[in-house]
């Protein structure tokens, strides 16, 4: 990893490679969860940010991965995870973003063993001219049978210059696999938004109320749970 | 019998409605209705589906898609139509839905503390801390008979038809409006609920500085809250206007037969 990406790496198709630039090259967070072993780790992305983190869980390992990214300029957050037999991975993640920022979520989830479970939850809100990444590859080796991954991938759109990239993708080379993805782009409840102003809400406050709990859904069960909702609302303020 | 059309201007005025004309998705429902509500009155509006109750409702709320092609409204001495939805609510209008919303996420405390905070400061006034809000909505949902952990849960969100209405009153005792337009408030509550949502209305609106527009299809609402005044609304305009019999001589003849 020293020679910068470009356009052609699949990974970093939609990357703000301007922003890449001086933050290059990146360092790579390494997680060992050991066999039967549980780990968590919530991420608030708020400042102008790259990570990169490279995560194995052992058999039956839990791990759960909760994060905002809502950084100022470029933010993006990669994660390659590899499942040992019947490990759980959870990722449950919200992006926020306005103006003419992009922000991305690329994840690598390697079912290398049978039985291993991957949950991987995405909410983004994108403003103005802002871009909004999602690339996840979910990869099932050889014998990995009894794999059960899903992806829920949802997109809040609140002008029309915004732009979400919405990619799951399902690399499947064993039999007896669940894998399901769902992508869904949508704009704000307009019923929704005249109920709560017509009891008397400023219609940025009730933006910032409904769009709170659709970025909340990226965030149950975490650990951190209430400080990322309030850290969720402090984004949404800013950019409503 | 009651006078209504009066043109004579008084101090007491709530709601004053002039000529008001209104189109929804270019078509015209609402052609040239006039009424005028005082306070310390409840009115009633009885109409055929279709006829615009529901659009009087949502034009004064001021529900987008709702376009005003005519006519003035007065509000307490205000240019009603020209406020956005929440200035009104601010200035004392609350709009009772015939379907209320689902909102997920949300939970009904939070959103009433917000709603409550945010007419407040507009009015200027300081917001209500946590713990006093939480009294004043479990005396609000006692007076409603409906249970306070309903509170804690989504808006309106796996509420039953009845527990949505029930809920909508709740949420107007919270926040104290001028003038309620409740819009079929009576349909889908059964006997009981019926008699509670009466006697809730009567206890939060009746007084001689507000006001109360029921719009209903049924009788059953008016043994408990008895109108001053009923209207007929059809074709998008009030085509008579009586006292309390009105309603039960509509029910024994139908519109056809009344309005003919
Ligand atoms: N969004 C819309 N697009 C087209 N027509 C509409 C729309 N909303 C309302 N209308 C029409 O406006 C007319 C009046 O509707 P409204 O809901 O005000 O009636 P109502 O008197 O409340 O009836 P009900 O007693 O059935 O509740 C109806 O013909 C309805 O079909
Ligand atoms: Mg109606």
């Amino acid at each position: 990893m020293t020679a910068l990406p470009t356009r052609h790496d699949e990974a970093w198709r939609y990357a703000d490679l301007a922003a890449l630039a001086p933050v290059w090259p990146i360092a790579t967070e390494t997680i060992v969860v050991a066999p039967g072993e549980t780990g968590a780790r919530t991420l608030v992305v708020d400042g102008a940010a790259v990570h990169d983190f490279v995560i194995t869980l052992g058999a039956g390992a839990e791990f759960a991965f909760h994060l905002l990214n809502a950084p100022r300029g470029y933010g993006r957050v990669a994660i390659r995870v590899t499942l040992g037999r019947g490990a759980r991975f959870h990722l449950g993640a919200a992006q926020v973003a306005g103006g003419e920022q992009t922000v991305e979520i690329v994840t690598e989830v390697v079912h290398a063993e049978p039985d291993a479970v991957s949950r991987q939850v995405v909410r983004q809100v994108l403003a103005g001219r802002a871009v909004g990444n999602y690339l996840g590859r979910v990869v099932v080796d050889r014998g990995a049978i009894g794999t059960d991954g899903e992806q829920s991938i949802r997109a809040m759109l609140l002008d029309r210059g915004a732009t979400a990239n919405a990619r799951p993708e399902l690399e499947i080379y064993a039999d007896d696999v669940k894998c399901a993805h769902g992508c869904a782009i949508g704009e704000l409840d307009k019923d929704g938004l005249f109920y709560l102003a017509s009891r008397g809400l400023p219609p940025a406050a009730a933006k910032a109320l409904m769009l709170q709990a659709y970025l909340a859904e990226a965030f149950v069960g975490a650990i951190d749970e209430d400080d990322l909702t309030t850290a969720a609302l402090a984004a949404l303020e800013h950019l409503l | 019998m009651p006078v209504n059309h009066t043109t004579l201007e008084s101090e007491t005025s709530m709601l004053t409605i002039h000529d008001l004309s209104a189109t929804v998705a270019n078509k015209a429902i609402l052609k040239g209705l006039s009424l005028r509500i005082n306070a310390g009155e409840i009115h009633a509006i009885m109409g055929p589906n279709g006829a615009g109750k529901s659009t009087l409702g949502y034009t004064l709320g001021g529900r987008p898609g709702y376009e005003v092609t005519g006519g003035s409204v007065d509000f307490d001495g205000q240019d009603l139509l020209s406020l956005a939805p929440h200035e009104r609510a601010a200035a004392g209008l609350f709009l009772g839905f015939q379907y209320p919303v689902e909102i997920p996420g949300v939970s009904m405390v939070q959103f009433l503390r917000e709603s409550l905070n945010a007419q407040r400061k507009a009015r200027g006034e300081d917001p209500l801390s946590g713990g006093a809000f939480l009294k004043l909505a479990r005396e609000q949902a006692a007076l409603l008979k409906l249970d306070p952990e309903m509170l804690k849960r989504p808006v309106n969100v796996g509420f039953s038809g009845g527990e949505k209405k029930r809920a909508e009153m709740v949420q107007m005792g919270i926040l104290d409006p001028k003038l309620a337009i409740l819009d079929e408030t009576d349909s889908g509550l059964d006997i009981d609920a019926l008699k509670v949502c009466g006697e809730g209305i009567n206890a939060i609106m009746r007084r001689p500085d507000k006001a109360v527009l029921l719009i209903t299809h049924y009788q059953r609402l008016l043994d408990y809250v008895k109108p001053d005044f009923v209207h007929v609304l059809a074709g998008g305009r009030i085509v008579r206007s009586g006292g309390a019999d009105l309603a039960l001589e509509l029910e024994e003849q139908g519109y056809e037969g009344a309005v003919a």
